[in-house]
């Protein structure tokens, strides 16, 4: 087994892949009893510091229909100077440049160990980056201050030749021209109605530039910054100006009388920020960045009324189909984001309220277009600063950590068929022939889009097997994938990653064994709690877990080593051990629960879960939680109402939030004012520990999460204790009084509770 | 009395005779020979009727000339005649005894010759019968205007109206008559005229005509004149005027005018002013022709025709010798001009607008507030439809006063708001009647009862005048203001002080023709002045600024900033204001801010290339703005082109010349859209008065874009082909003083009467959603209203009638008040007091206005024929109602209405009613709004122009010096003149004038090297240039818009425009003069008699 989890590691490693199953059952019928799919996760930029780009283009594969790329696993006939396609076995010539090429010679592309490989493209205009703020103005003095502030901070941080825009938006939009001297420009438009790209672009003069631009873009791409250099200018050109004009910002002046919220036009600004860069660089890296600090409350897309007397949607008034507005918000920005992502540029939204700030309606911006959605209670807080920072946070080469415009080729051999993908894409519905009619996630295509991604981002991709039951296993053995990545990196390079993986064939018949062992629980349970998430995005809850639960139940009679109907005998293989353990948190987590959350707090969720990858995403699924105490050093220990102990300190990750929780008795001595007597130092190393820990993990993450420090019978401890395994609850009185633990209030199932009932299921023969 | 005079004139008839024979002869052998009857006949055909009659008079004048004022007597018979025929020949026939008598038998003769068959049907008079002569006339009348550029036809219409002139004049001795008229005869001063042969000559004038033109241009004529010229004055006039009828060739006929040595003479003497008038060519044809040569070619053909002895056409009446405005208003000023006008008594007649005079209020609003058509109204409708005089009052409730006057005093009541009435809710006013010893007051409108309120309680004093009656203007004065309470208010919220805002067309053209840069720089200086009250430190008022193009842009110029900001607007389908706080703000707190502002304009859309505007979104966004200010205000919109880029109020270029004349000119008059009507009641709904400035280079559809200005109560103003250097002080100081203003926004008016009569119309600037109340979203000082009055039940004599006019507005400090004008007038049962107390300066201005509105829905030419209708219908109403009985053929006007006709003669032939070919679509539109809400004085200058002689008197005389009339044979040549009309300025330079004069003016040596086209005098240090530039700064100061100066040099291309104004001669356009129109006015009168 050892081998095995080697194997997956050093694959993410290289490949930044993980596969459900590292071993493929050979026939459709047999992949399909194993009822968890055969998917990868697939990071496609994943940080590769030791892998230098190559200054040179892709050699593809001559048929039309195929275009793969040149990689480790063709034939090559080196006399003949030929390669065989491994997807589709064309026959290829090599390029003029190869004539070189012998075994001794090779180039990188055909050495195993550039499995994956990254290729700069020269061709195409080089347009500087995009960055076009969209700021809400409905704020607060104080959070507009520190808004204000983040952005001329953030102006430093942009690269010199990127080009910035400022659009502003309360009861009416601004957008602002920034290359007037002496006098500020800004275009105003009324906050009550939608417009459609045309009437925008008239409206900012758009229209006259753009005709030219797109006829005589290949001939003369310089003209183009010029065209729209009114709204967006170089930040070195304009920072100065761009400064002082944030500096002047002014809350939205309009008044706000009592009992009503102010007038928030966010539909139609966001609606002129995309309008804007469609009509001016289309096709080219930009963000559009919203910050808002309240739910839009006119005009297209608003969630709710400016009566504050009503209050915004709640997961119960959408149960009831009592959300006024939501429908056709999320239709308005549905259409938003979808003309974004055409236009290949991301919507990032940064909503900072202590209330709802439609999120829910919001979502699909920042989900179909890759880009980041952040959720904070306000501008002056360290989590969105630093979140904010963080966005312009450099690699170890010195470039941000973005793309744009990317798309994914998907490439499968023949026993192979794509069913769909799940995370920060759109489809570009390329219907080739290893389009599956399968369909999990965003389906139908081989390609997908994603016009903003970065280091951590990762898909979920789903195939199915497509081979005859009674099909010997196919020539070689191996299945191929490939997955062809080009994208705008953040110096305006074009390029162009590849990454080719092939796993072995087994027959799941009388090689069950082989395939039981290469199964990636990690990888499995979050790719199965993606196709949850997503079918929780559409469904009813109830529904999601139930189907969960039976999936869940299927796995372990098909894996599970039992006698029938005798539950104590269940058992299951290591490689499976962890899997319904996550299950169970998954069930719990806010992902599939909406109880005690808003609907934004679940998209706010459901957006990171659906983009993170596979070591975050298990954190999100199950929180880490480590114990700190005199008695050792500091352990991973069971993220169960067990670990909480009174002379232990814990410190819990769920992603979203890290929660410092220091036990009963630890709490008393801080109290108590140990940690300053000089005798008791160790006592106050032990409280920093989980703090220097803390800071590490907020130090990395993005968004940064939430950070609680808290001790017993804190109010905060509720974060804490509504994430363990309730397994000691008011409920289970005998457990009162032990040592161990602390009992959870709760009505929830505790893990035992639930693998007893899954044992019984699974055993049972009439499930 | 005069009428008796006439008589006499009866015996030159007989003389003419002779005349006749000759002439008669002349056209038996001519006619033969030439084909020009055709010609003729066509003139005649298109020719009305009363234009008929001036062909025969033509000819008639050239002689007459000759023969001095004896001869006008003489040919006035001659002229009636020619009424007669047009108008009821018959009857009149019948009537003028003797006279006529005499022109008949040579009548006939002429007849024969040409028509032979139809005259000889009839009686001698008969065959003239109204009905073929009608037609005829008719016909020629029409022909005549149409061919009026024609030498032949203006001519014959010139001529016709002189003869008709003549008999006019002849009973009405000169302008002496008309002063000794007011002493003797004041009321039913008339002009009584003799038509006696007249009828014939015409019937046969128009008959002859045809037979004619051969004749007439032949030798014929010469020696009838010759022969005539003797008796001519008397009689030969008369029958050349018939002969002339006939052969509305006159004209030709003085074309050998031209030629022969002899006739000039007297042409010189009288007959220079018919020449003038259309063929001034003749006049000038001597020397000057050359320059008419064109438009008169019709002249040469004469002069080939019969050439040389021509003279003779001598006949016409003598201009002098019709009521002449100047005498009138000279009349005026020394009579009422000295002393106070005090307006304690009912009923009163105020002294001319053209007096300079003092008014003291003693219980009735000033004449400068409220001035009547009658002072005397009649008690019963009946009697008001018989007299068809209109019953209306010109209203200017915020009218400014001279210095030496006070503004109306400020009554404030306190919480209880001003007294009124209870049931119709008149204010209090001098004509209450308290009884009950003061405990109540009957209310002189409705009669009702109401309580006096207790804190107004007042003991009464023996007369039953209440003790307080001198310290509470309300019972003492005429006019007087009431502070109003909050229940005045709209939303009974009290109003916030009004704001300005200035709206900059920025497109190509603006900023090309330099008008940007110079507004920004004056605004920066003509901010200081807005309108303050009273004596306050600075103005209440705050501004706002935009500009536009096809967008609009806000600016921000709240006084925090460093800078200003613009904020543009694009989404002109839908406007809306972009900032709330920084848009109106205080000019003193925001003046850097606003400096900069201005100074940034011209620099920022010097570079611009649009040339396409929008133009009500940004009406929208002003009113907009100022109702998220919640205050009235006003907009100054500067705007240069039709505004075509694509938003809602966008117009197409709809003018079209085809359309004159048509059944669809009235349209060229109509907004194009109903757009803009919506647009203005929302702006009156908000109190947002909007000011047009206007820079079109071409066609801007001032009909469309006036609505809105037009409806809230604001101004036009319009320079076309705007250039700074020479457009520029006219703008600016237009632009000052419209700034400057005093106004009243948010404005309600409402006009109470008493029980019998009602105000049943509306005329001005305003707009009103019911039938009662005018709104007006502002009220300036030069803002006028015309309300007409119906009668609606009896009118007592003891009561009299009363008006009361309550104006509610704002004022430019954000106070609400209440102006009330009173003014009671009397009422009468006799036709003849009602014709006493007229005020034709006030009747033509309501004349005008109701014309004005007219061809919005008829055609021009209906409005022009009910106009005259109406005026004839009066005129008849009194001569046979108030005339002492005289021969039909006399004319006879009231002396207080004489000058009816030559004012209606103006308004009938101003651009509106009757445009010339260089008048555009967009200068009539302008007028016509302009006219709209002009006030009396205004239109009395605008229709009939000044015309100032300016080397006459010393120049060392502060005196203005004495106005001559309107007429280019009032003009020496040796002589500068000064002309103006409220709108225009020419200094009119005489071709032999003085080189003393011409260097003393324009530092010139000789008259050729005067620039013509001048619009400034050079500032020259000696008497006479001072004396002249401080006249036309005079000028100016009394007008509420700037006039440019044109220098116009005699017999120079632009003295066409100038003679545009010189309105008793016949316009180019077909207008007739006031001689043709006094004859033409008198035929309407007698057939009305008939």
């Amino acid at each position: 087994m050892a081998t095995y989890l080697e194997f997956i590691q050093q694959n993410e490693e290289r490949d930044g892949v993980r596969f459900s199953w590292n071993v493929w059952p050979s026939s459709r019928l047999e992949a399909t009893r194993m009822v968890v799919p055969l998917a990868c996760l697939l990071t496609p930029l994943k940080e590769r510091p030791d892998l230098p780009p190559v200054q040179y283009e892709p050699v593809l594969c001559s048929r039309p229909t195929c275009k793969a790329v040149l990689n480790p696993l063709c034939q090559v006939d080196y006399r003949a100077k030929l390669w065989a396609c491994n997807f589709c076995f064309q026959r290829n010539q090599f390029p003029p440049a190869y004539a070189g090429i012998s075994e001794m010679n090779q180039p990188a592309e055909l050495m195993p160990q550039f499995s994956t490989i990254e290729y700069i493209v020269q061709r195409g205009p080089q347009t500087p980056l995009i960055f076009l703020y969209v700021v809400d103005t409905c704020l607060e003095e104080e959070d507009l201050q520190a808004l204000k502030e983040s952005l001329q901070m953030s102006l430093s941080l942009l690269p010199p030749d990127a080009l910035v825009g400022l659009i502003t938006f309360g009861r009416m939009v601004q957008v602002h021209e920034l290359s007037c001297e002496g006098i500020s420009k800004s275009y105003v438009f009324r906050g009550t109605k939608d417009l459609t790209a045309k009437q925008i672009q008239d409206m900012l003069g758009l229209t006259k530039p753009a005709m030219p631009a797109q006829q005589t873009r290949p001939v003369q791409p310089q003209g183009q910054p010029f065209i729209s250099s009114r709204f967006l200018q170089p930040v070195h050109k304009i920072d100065m100006n761009l400064t002082d004009l944030l500096g002047e910002l002014q809350r939205d002046p309009w008044p706000v009388t009592q009992g009503k919220r102010p007038l928030r036009s966010t539909g139609v600004a966001l609606s002129i920020a995309v309008g804007l860069l469609e009509g001016t660089f289309p096709n080219t890296g930009a963000r559009i960045m919203l910050f808002t600090g309240g739910p839009p409350t006119q005009g297209p897309g608003m969630v709710v009324g400016d009566e504050l007397k009503v209050p915004i949607r709640s997961w119960h008034d959408i149960e009831k189909d009592n959300a006024r507005f939501m429908k056709k918000a999320t239709k308005h920005y549905e259409m938003l984001a979808n003309r974004t992502a055409t236009n290949g540029h991301c919507i990032d939204i940064y909503a900072c309220a202590l209330d709802q700030t439609g999120l829910l309606e919001m979502k699909c911006c920042a989900n179909l277009t890759g880009g980041h959605m952040v959720m904070g209670d306000s501008f002056n807080t360290s989590l969105f600063k630093q979140t904010f920072q963080r966005v312009f946070s450099k690699d170890f080469n010195g470039d941000f950590r973005m793309a744009f415009g990317a798309t994914l080729d998907v490439k499968t051999s023949r026993e192979l068929k794509i069913s769909g993908a799940i995370g920060p894409c759109i489809s570009l519905n390329v219907k080739g022939p290893c389009v599956s009619e399968n369909e999990y996630g965003i389906s139908g295509t081989s390609q997908w889009k994603i016009c903003s991604l970065d280091p951590t981002s990762t898909l979920g991709i789903y195939f199915e097997v497509v081979n005859q039951h009674n099909a010997p296993i196919p020539q070689g053995g191996r299945g191929a994938i490939q997955f062809v990545t080009q994208y705008q990196h953040s110096s305006t390079q074009r390029r162009i990653r590849v990454t080719t993986v092939a796993r072995n064939w087994a027959d799941a018949q009388n090689q069950l064994q082989h395939i039981e062992a290469a199964f990636d629980q990690e990888a499995a349970a979050v790719l199965m709690a993606r196709l949850g998430v997503f079918r929780a995005e559409s469904e009813e809850g109830p529904d999601v877990l139930r189907w969960l639960d039976r999936q869940l139940i299927r796995l372990c009679q098909k894996f599970g080593q039992y006698n029938k109907e005798d539950p104590n005998s269940f058992r299951l293989s290591d490689s499976f051990s962890l899997y319904p353990q996550f299950m169970f948190h998954l069930r719990r987590s806010p992902f599939l629960q909406v109880f005690n959350n808003s609907p934004d707090e679940s998209s706010y969720y459901r957006h990171h879960f659906a983009r993170q990858d596979l070591t975050q995403s298990l954190i999100m699924i199950q929180p880490i939680l480590y114990s700190y105490s005199f008695h050792g050093p500091p352990e991973p220990v069971l993220l169960d109402s067990s670990s909480i102990l009174a002379d232990r300190i814990l410190l819990m990750d769920t992603f979203f939030q890290i929660v410092i929780y220091l036990g009963e008795t630890i709490a008393q001595w801080r109290k108590a004012g140990y940690q300053d007597m000089p005798e008791y130092e160790n006592f106050k190393h032990l409280l920093q520990a989980p703090l220097d820990d803390a800071q590490d993990i907020l130090q990395t993450r993005f968004p940064m999460p939430r950070y609680i420090n808290t001790e017993h019978g804190g109010s905060q401890a509720r974060f804490l204790l509504s994430k363990v395994n309730p397994s000691q609850t008011h409920n289970n009185l005998y457990a009162w009084g032990q040592e161990s633990g602390a009992p959870i209030l709760t009505d929830d199932v505790s893990l035992q509770v639930f693998m007893d009932h899954l044992k019984k299921l699974a055993v049972s023969s009439a499930s | 009395m005069n009428v008796n005079q006439p008589a006499p004139p009866g015996v030159p008839y007989g003389q003419p005779q002779p005349g006749y024979t000759g002439y008669q002869s002349g056209y038996g052998g001519q006619p033969g020979p030439i084909i020009p009857p055709t010609p003729y006949g066509a003139y005649n055909g298109p020719m009305p009727g009363y234009q008929q009659l001036p062909p025969p008079g033509v000819p008639r004048a050239p002689p007459s000339s000759g023969t001095p004022p004896a001869s006008t007597t003489a040919r006035v018979p001659s002229g009636q005649p020619a009424y007669g025929q047009f108008g009821q020949g018959d009857v009149q026939n019948g009537p003028s005894s003797t006279v006529q008598m005499q022109r008949p038998p040579v009548s006939q003769p002429f007849v024969p010759a040409p028509v032979a068959p139809l005259v000889n049907q009839p009686a001698p008079f008969q065959p003239y019968g109204p009905p073929p002569t009608s037609t005829q006339v008719t016909t020629q009348m029409a022909g005549m205007q149409i061919s009026g550029p024609a030498a032949p036809p203006p001519s014959a219409l010139g001529y016709g109206p002189p003869t008709s002139m003549a008999s006019a004049s002849g009973s009405f001795p000169g302008s002496n008559l008309y002063g000794s008229y007011p002493q003797n005869l004041a009321p039913p001063t008339s002009l009584a005229q003799v038509h006696p042969g007249a009828q014939t000559p015409q019937r046969s004038a128009p008959l002859q005509a045809s037979s004619f033109p051969p004749s007439a241009a032949g030798g014929p004529r010469p020696p009838s004149i010759a022969g005539p010229s003797m008796p001519g004055q008397s009689f030969g006039g008369p029958p050349v005027s018939q002969s002339n009828h006939a052969s509305s060739p006159p004209p030709q006929a003085q074309p050998p005018m031209t030629g022969p040595p002899g006739p000039p003479p007297p042409m010189h003497s009288s007959q220079p002013g018919y020449q003038v008038q259309q063929n001034g060519s003749f006049g000038p044809a001597r020397g000057p022709q050359p320059n008419y040569g064109g438009v008169y070619s019709g002249a040469p053909n004469f002069g080939s025709q019969p050439g040389p002895p021509q003279p003779p056409p001598p006949k016409r009446l003598d201009p002098d010798s019709i009521p002449s405005p100047i005498q009138v208003i000279e009349d005026d000023r020394n009579n009422r001009g000295s002393e106070p006008f005090v307006t304690g008594a009912r009923g009163q007649v105020p002294p001319l607008v053209t007096t300079n005079f003092i008014v003291k209020d003693q219980g009735n609003a000033s004449p400068r507030y409220i001035r009547c058509t009658s002072y005397n109204i009649p008690c019963t409708s009946d009697m008001a439809k018989q007299a068809q005089v209109p019953l209306a009052a010109v209203i200017k409730p915020l009218a400014r006063l001279p210095p030496e006057e006070a503004p109306p005093y400020v009554v404030d009541h306190g919480e209880s708001g001003p007294v009124r009435c209870n049931r119709c809710k008149a204010y209090m006013c001098p004509f209450m009647q308290f009884i009950e010893g003061g405990r109540r007051f009957q209310c002189c409108f409705c009669s009702c009862v109401t309580e006096v309120p207790p804190q107004y309680f007042q003991h009464l004093d023996h007369t039953g005048k209440r003790v307080d009656f001198y310290d509470r203007p309300e019972l003492s004065l005429g006019s007087y203001e009431f502070l109003a309470t909050v229940d005045y208010c709209k939303n009974n919220k009290f109003p916030r002080p009004p704001a300005f805002i200035f709206m900059i067309d920025v497109s190509y053209n603006a900023v090309r023709s330099g008008l940007v840069q110079l507004l920004c720089e004056e605004l920066k200086s003509l901010l200081d002045f807005l309108p303050r009250e009273g004596g306050a430190e600075e103005s209440a008022v705050r501004v706002g600024f935009v500009t536009y193009n096809k967008v609009l842009h806000f600016y921000n110029v709240k006084s925090s900033l460093a800078q200003p900001q613009m904020m543009v607007v694009s989404d002109v389908a839908d406007m809306f204001v972009p900032l709330l706080d920084g848009f109106l703000v205080n000019v003193n707190e925001s003046r850097p801010v606003i400096t900069s502002l201005l100074d940034q304009i011209p620099e920022m859309f010097a570079d611009t290339r649009e040339t396409e505007t929008v133009f009500a979104p940004v009406i929208q966004a002003g009113m907009e703005a100022l109702k998220a200010a919640e205050c009235p205000g006003k907009l100054f919109l500067f705007h240069t082109s039709l505004p075509i880029a694509d938003a809602p109020g966008k117009l197409k270029n709809r003018d079209d010349r085809k359309l004159l004349n048509t059944d669809k000119e009235k349209t060229l008059f109509q907004p194009q859209t109903g757009f803009y009507q919506s647009l203005a009641k929302e702006c009156v709904a908000q109190g947002c008065c909007v000011d047009l400035f206007l820079f079109p280079n071409q066609y801007v559809d001032v009909a469309t874009l006036g609505i809105v200005p037009h409806h809230t109560g604001g101004s036009i103003y319009k320079y076309a082909c705007f250039q700074v250097e020479s457009d520029q002080e006219r703008f600016l100081s237009d632009l000052r003083r419209d700034v400057q203003k005093d106004v009243g926004f948010d404005a309600v008016m409402r006009v109470r009467t008493s029980t019998g009569i009602r105000a049943t119309d509306f005329f001005g600037a305003f707009y009103m959603s019911n039938t009662t109340d005018v709104e007006l979203a502002g009220l300036d000082g030069d803002k006028t209203v015309t309300v007409e009055f119906k009668h609606d039940d009896r009118l007592s004599e003891d009561g009299g009638a009363l008006i009361q006019c309550a104006l509610l507005y704002t004022s430019c400090a954000g106070q609400r008040r209440l102006r009330i004008h009173n003014l009671s007038l009397n009422c009468c049962t006799q036709l003849a007091d009602l014709y006493r107390n007229c005020e034709t300066d006030t009747l033509i201005n309501y004349l005008a206005k109701f014309a004005y509105r007219g061809v919005l829905n008829s055609p021009v030419k209906t409005v022009r024929d009910s106009l005259v209708s109406q005026c004839a219908q009066i005129l008849a109403c009194y001569r046979k109602n108030c005339a002492s009985p005289s021969s039909a053929g006399q004319l006879i006007l009231p002396e207080c209405m004489k000058l009816l006709p030559v004012y209606l003669n103006c308004v009938l032939k101003s651009d509106v009613l009757q445009p010339g070919a260089e008048v555009t679509t967009d200068d009539r539109a302008y007028v016509r709004q302009l006219v709209t809400s002009m006030d009396v004085a205004e239109t009395n200058v605008f229709f009939y122009p000044r015309l100032l002689p300016l080397t006459k008197v010393p120049a060392e005389s502060s005196a203005e010096p004495p106005a001559v009339r309107a007429s280019e044979e009032r003009l020496s040549k040796g002589d500068v003149y000064l002309l103006e009309n409220g709108l225009n300025l020419f200094l009119w330079v005489g071709a032999s004038v003085q080189q003393g004069v011409v260097q003393s003016l324009f530092s010139v040596p000789s008259f050729s090297q005067i620039t013509s086209g001048l619009s400034a005098l050079p500032v020259l240090e000696n008497p006479l240039s001072k004396r002249v530039r401080d006249l036309i700064d005079s000028f100016r100061a009394q007008r509420s818009r700037y006039m440019k100066l044109i220098v116009v040099k005699q017999e120079d291309k632009l003295e066409m425009l100038f003679k545009h104004f010189l309105v008793e001669d016949k316009s180019l356009s077909g207008g007739a003069s006031y001689v043709d129109f006094l004859c033409h006015m008198h035929k309407e009168i007698r057939q009305l008699l008939s």
